[in-house]
């Protein structure tokens, strides 16, 4: 645009207005609200927040979709792989109640014949055959994937096991939504403990200080020195197995990391003049405590539980992996899996559910306490 | 720094003396003896058990044996292996742990320093964000998870590796990837973020201004500064190892001291499982002990005296 066409009365100063120019232009956000914006742009940790809402949820209303109980155990339908309405045409979904075996050999015929075999059948009624490879007669040149329509087999039509069942022929759908909600449930009652001792116990040390602190702190030294691998396994031998011996055994050291960020919070906190004026307007130490410090340590420690969670969720499950955790007729997602294990060769069906389960709250928790931390406090980063 | 090792030393051994003390009493309150494993046994075979082990004597004066010994570095006799001494049944075990352990630390950081690398310098790339997936998968899963479908996809499945047992080179692979899964993921995520934040300062823009090589900027500036905090994240590292040692030796059936632990505590064997413990704590308090020491030698504005908060 040619500069001499604009005139310079066109321009107007903007008048400063002082009643204006300190009003405040939008609204007032708090801390919650802005760090629920923050979190809401984190697409990981919007997806980990999704994954764990709905697994909640289906292990809620999991165990519920059919008839089958917990516990209802048929060993004519044991072993059954997974069938799922719609899904069977699907073929690499394997949701279509076969099982699948692939065999070489040197005829078509002598691998067709392995495969019968192997499933313990004399005719080929129940078998279809994919043959991968036409042999020449030498040594495994001809390679054929058998399928076993064992649904058909059993003369079971019409029923569908989602997840298959298990070695005992029980509903592994129904098993995998009740050992996630036992699961869940061992792992947010320890988080809860080990939140309410962490939180006393640090608020404590730092509020008061001085002789206090060195001495609770000297016992954490001694604590966190022990591996709580130890002390898990070592309580889970004294007490009855059960899940009240497994909150316990997690819980017994969990907390010291608790106590630890909430003590350094308060160290931090309790020198600043909010809580002066609250003295001064003589607040009793539980007040102050509980309405000054405590609150605003609120964010470090939701951001710590959310890491205590999935901590607990993998010791459960690997205290039931070693044979010390739940016993038989509880499950959890740990048990499930180590009965699973023991079939994984030629039933891994078994395994892969609860496997999968626990890998997503796993994954879900790990990601939503990361984009939790960058929400709540930007000023963290580690 | 002579006084802060001392001191603690001092620590080490009151914390290892908590710990002998705390299993030595949980073992006396559990329930069933070791003896009971035979239930043949009559009185009288009972009674010449129970003294040759000094299992008759008043619990305190087993206590005083125990910590006698104990400090003589005899760790008593297992009730279940043949009568042998603990210290020869660790002494045989700690080997095959130490090289399983040994050989997942190495692959896991080396891998997972090139993938924390590749990803800081291309910072925001899907290089990036695979290496964010990877680490996060790493440090979500289970090890025995992985161990399990490792053995299943490339042992049964595929045929390519031994599934179990301690034979050779070919039989430690399986083990060695699932126990280094984790430090992988975490050494990526860490050097991934400290190097991100290295190449962000000051004087690496001035190694750009005075013309260094990238490859210079990269390495001689960058990953060295990173690389100084890389101690704080061992501790993490050789608990899961120590963890995963236990599950990982008992899917693979390695005669390591992850099984052997299992197994004592599945069948009341006292003298191994304290000894066990007693080790695990030990290496266990040697490598934070380790790690403060290398802190303060590494980075001197680190003061070890007061340094924690």
């Amino acid at each position: 645009m040619d500069k001499e066409k604009l005139n310079k009365d066109l321009f107007v100063p903007a008048k400063p207005d002082e009643n204006e120019s300190e009003q405040i232009q939008r609204p007032n956000l708090t801390y919650w609200q802005d760090a629920w914006r923050r979190l809401k742009t984190n697409k990981g940790a919007i997806f980990g927040l999704v994954v764990i809402v709905l697994i909640g949820i289906m292990s809620i209303i999991g165990p519920h979709f059919n008839e089958d109980g917990v516990d209802d155990q048929d060993l004519g339908l044991s072993k059954l792989p997974p069938r799922v309405q719609g899904l069977e045409s699907i073929q690499w979904l394997r949701l279509d109640g076969t099982k699948t075996e692939t065999y070489e050999a040197a005829s078509v015929e002598a691998a067709k014949e392995r495969i019968r075999q192997r499933f313990t059948q004399t005719d080929d009624e129940f078998i279809t055959y994919d043959v991968k490879r036409e042999g020449d007669g030498s040594k495994d040149s001809a390679k054929v994937a058998g399928f076993y329509h064992v649904y058909e087999a059993k003369g079971l039509q019409d029923e569908y096991f989602w997840f298959g069942t298990d070695t005992l022929g029980r509903d592994l759908f129904t098993r995998t939504w009740y050992g996630t909600r036992i699961s869940l449930l061992i792992a947010f009652v320890a988080a809860a403990i080990d939140m309410l001792i962490g939180v006393a116990y640090g608020g404590i040390s730092g509020y008061f200080g001085g002789r206090t602190d060195n001495v609770m702190q000297r016992i954490i030294e001694i604590l966190v020195g022990i591996p709580n691998l130890v002390v898990v396994i070592l309580m889970i031998m004294i007490l009855d197995p059960g899940i009240i011996a497994i909150i316990i055994a997690l819980t017994i050291t969990g907390w010291t990391g608790m106590a630890r960020i909430v003590r350094g919070q308060v160290l931090k906190l309790k020198g600043q003049e909010f809580v002066l004026a609250s003295r001064t307007l003589g607040s009793s130490h539980p007040r102050i405590l509980s309405k000054h410090l405590i609150p605003n340590t609120l964010g470090m420690i939701i951001v710590n539980t959310m890491f205590t969670i999935p901590n607990a969720i993998f010791f459960e499950a690997f205290l039931s992996f070693i044979g010390l955790g739940l016993q038989p007729p509880d499950a959890s997602l740990g048990t499930l899996i180590n009965d699973g294990f023991k079939a994984l060769q030629i039933n891994p069906h078994i395994m892969i559910f609860p496997a999968i389960v626990i890998s997503l709250i796993m994954i879900g928790f790990n990601i939503l306490a990361d984009g939790l931390r960058d929400a709540l406090d930007p000023k963290m980063r580690e | 720094m002579v006084r802060y090792i001392l001191q603690r030393l001092g620590y080490m051994l009151l914390t290892l003396f908590l710990i002998a003390t705390f299993s030595f009493f949980l073992m006396k309150m559990l329930p069933g003896s070791p003896m009971k494993a035979e239930q043949k046994l009559s009185e009288a075979q009972l009674e010449i058990l129970y003294e040759k082990y000094n299992l008759d004597d008043p619990v305190p004066v087993q206590y005083i044996n125990y910590l006698g010994n104990l400090a003589q570095g005899d760790l008593g006799v297992s009730f279940q292996m043949n009568n042998q001494p603990v210290t020869a049944l660790l002494a045989s075990r700690i080997p095959v742990s130490a090289h399983l352990g040994f050989q997942a630390m190495i692959l896991g950081t080396i891998l997972g320093m090139l993938l924390g690398l590749v990803a800081a310098v291309r910072n925001n790339s899907w290089i990036d964000y695979t290496s964010n997936v990877i680490s996060v998968i790493g440090i979500s899963i289970p090890s025995f998870i992985f161990a399990g479908l490792l053995q299943y996809f490339v042992g049964v499945k595929l045929g390519l590796l031994p599934i179990a047992f301690w034979e050779g080179f070919q039989h430690t692979i399986m083990p060695t990837i699932a126990l280094a899964i984790f430090p992988l993921a975490i050494a990526a995520r860490f050097l991934r973020t400290e190097m991100i934040e290295v190449l962000g300062s000051d004087y690496i823009v001035t190694a750009r201004a005075k013309g260094v090589t990238k490859g210079g900027i990269m390495f001689k500036h960058g990953l060295r500064n990173a690389l100084i905090p890389l101690v704080t994240v061992m501790g993490p590292m050789a608990v899961s190892l120590m963890t995963g040692t236990l599950v990982i030796e008992q899917i693979f059936s390695i005669p390591g001291i992850g099984e052997q632990f299992v197994t004592s505590v599945t069948t009341n064997d006292f003298p191994v499982i304290m000894g066990t413990t007693l080790f695990f704590a030990f290496f266990f308090i040697l490598i934070i002990l380790v790690i403060d020491i290398l802190y303060g030698i590494i980075d001197p504005r680190i003061r070890l005296a007061g340094g924690k908060d």
